[in-house]
């Protein structure tokens, strides 16, 4: 059982974002997306949790439905999944360590000690120990994405979906997170989607890398093919020459 | 080509009618999920309070400050009114009669508006382009049940207390100056007070909060929630929330004087 997008079609009024978006990741993998900024990676991972609802197409997650499911259900596949949101998206108003919290209040067979001593296990794994009394606007860029990390992590999900970890970040803080990313499958054995349009990341992460383009995945392979891929496209994309881009349309 | 200029104002407002009404049901959706989300107590509860003193106590200050200077006016303006022809007495009533009725509530409504559904606009739409509100959703919380419930809750309760509050100062504000500037005794201030008066009346201005209430609330969670497009859009929701909660205070005021009275 894992996540599974079948022929998933989403435009916002006029502006067709996924067209025909077919993707299936294996259980236990760590599958990359890249692509173009505004190709629709976002809209794409947001499908997964139900965050968006496909125009047409199916999402299926651990079997389930995830397109025409109620918000109770949805609820349920959202406790097993975690999402690393590209800004972090902490809640301003409450603590770090209130912010990790937040999803394990919901499982009431937490008491509260085992909901701090919890929250202090997921801050020492993304290495912020003692930053539970911090409030986000205290943090830099880096902290608040292994922040967002560790609140992902903390309710123990099968899943785990980041979107762009080290986009915006320098490079010595783009490796700590790349090496969080690989830790946290190791050690918590979770599938993961991971979008970003570093591809040294993407390489250093992911066991498959996916492209999309113009709506769809365009090619789909371990990191090594995608390097020999000859379609213009993805070689233009990975190698950082939009002429390549233009030319093949 | 001549004629499609002279249509355009025409195709404006149609398309704004068009707007409007689907901003309409919008709100009417997001009501809906909030009766929902009312039954979520484990989820609400332990943030009313915070709310209420963010939305009532907090706003109690300018609603005083506003209220008392009216209070002063209206009892100068009454006695320059009626110059001799009435009795002075009668700046009690004046008083009373437009505070409680009309001035605590409304004028109280348009502060609230400015500075309780602002806020509230512009922090629900902060979390909204940051992607706050879409985490809640990923943490499994029901993000009308967790930010709208107690916002609107806290709103029915406090709007209500601070307009009574209000309306107390500026009576308070017109009887001191009744005394101090235009030589009134107690007495007679009370006297003028107490004639037209009537339990209705009171309960005529609860009722009005009440909606006041629910209307700054429910339109500034509506504006934040419905936020699009980073900063640009949350100052645009802002703006928003506080002329439309401000309109809508305004057209409730007259539907209740013309329903109630
Ligand atoms: N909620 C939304 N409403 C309208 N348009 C959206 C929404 N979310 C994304 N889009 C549009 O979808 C396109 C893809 O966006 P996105 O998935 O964020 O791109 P990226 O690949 O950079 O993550 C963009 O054109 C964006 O404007
Ligand atoms: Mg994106």
């Amino acid at each position: 059982m894992s996540i599974l997008l079948k022929d998933v079609h989403k435009a916002f009024g006029s502006n067709r974002v996924l067209k025909g978006f077919s993707l299936e990741v294996q259980p236990g993998e760590t599958l990359a997306i890249v692509g173009q900024s505004g190709t629709g990676k976002s809209v794409a991972l947001k499908h997964v949790v139900g965050l968006l609802r496909p125009d047409s197409g199916e999402v299926w997650v651990d079997g389930k439905n995830v397109g025409d499911m109620d918000l109770e259900g949805l609820y349920e596949v959202r406790r097993n999944v975690g999402y690393v949101f590209q800004f972090a998206a902490l809640f301003d108003s409450l603590t770090i360590g209130e912010n990790v919290g937040l999803g394990l209040r919901r499982m009431p067979e937490l008491t509260d000690e085992a909901i701090s001593r919890r929250v202090r296990e997921c801050l020492a794994l993304v290495e912020l120990e003692g930053y539970e009394s911090r409030y986000p606007s205290q943090l830099s860029g880096g902290q608040k994405k292994r922040a967002g990390l560790a609140r992902a992590i903390a309710t123990r999900p099968e899943y785990l979906l980041y979107d762009e970890p080290t986009t915006g970040l320098d490079p010595v803080t783009t490796t700590v997170i790349d090496r969080l990313i690989i830790r946290t499958r190791e050690e918590l054995e979770v599938t993961s989607v991971v979008i970003t349009h570093d591809m040294e990341s993407a390489y250093r992460v992911a066991d498959r890398v996916g492209m999309l383009h113009d709506g769809v995945i365009r090619f789909l392979g371990t990191p090594d093919e995608i390097q020999a891929c000859p379609d213009p496209i993805v070689k233009g994309f990975i190698e950082g020459k939009p002429e390549l881009l233009e030319g093949a349309g | 080509m001549r004629l499609n200029i002279l249509l355009d104002p025409f195709r404006w407002l149609g398309r704004t009618a068009v707007d409007t009404a689907a901003q309409i049901g919008q709100w009417g959706g997001l009501g809906l999920q909030t009766l929902r989300g009312i039954q979520r107590v484990d989820i609400w509860g332990r943030l009313l309070l915070g709310q209420l003193a963010k939305i009532g106590v907090d706003s109690v200050p300018i609603a005083l400050f506003i209220a008392s200077f009216t209070g002063v006016v209206m009892a100068l303006q009454a006695s320059y009114t009626f110059t001799g022809a009435v009795p002075l007495y009668f700046v009690g009533t004046l008083v009373g009669k437009t505070m409680i009725l009309e001035l605590g509530p409304v004028l109280t409504g348009l502060a609230l508006s400015g500075r309780v559904g602002a806020n509230i606009a512009a922090e629900l739409g902060t979390m909204r382009v940051t992607e706050q509100i879409d985490a809640l959703e990923t943490l499994a919380y029901d993000p009308v049940a967790y930010l709208v419930v107690p916002r609107v809750l806290a709103g029915l309760i406090m709007v209500p207390v601070v307009v009574i509050l209000a309306t107390a100062i500026g009576i308070t504000a017109g009887w001191g100056t009744s005394l101090y500037l235009l030589d009134m005794s107690t007495p007679e201030f009370m006297k003028g007070l107490r004639l037209f008066f009537d339990d209705w009346d009171v309960k005529f201005a609860v009722i009005k909060s009440l909606s006041f209430g629910l209307t700054i609330t429910s339109i500034g969670c509506f504006f934040g929630f419905t936020t699009r497009g980073g900063a640009e859009g949350v100052g645009l929701s802002t703006t928003r929330a506080v002329v439309v909660s401000s309109m809508v205070i305004l057209v409730l005021d007259a539907f209740w004087a013309a329903t109630l009275l």
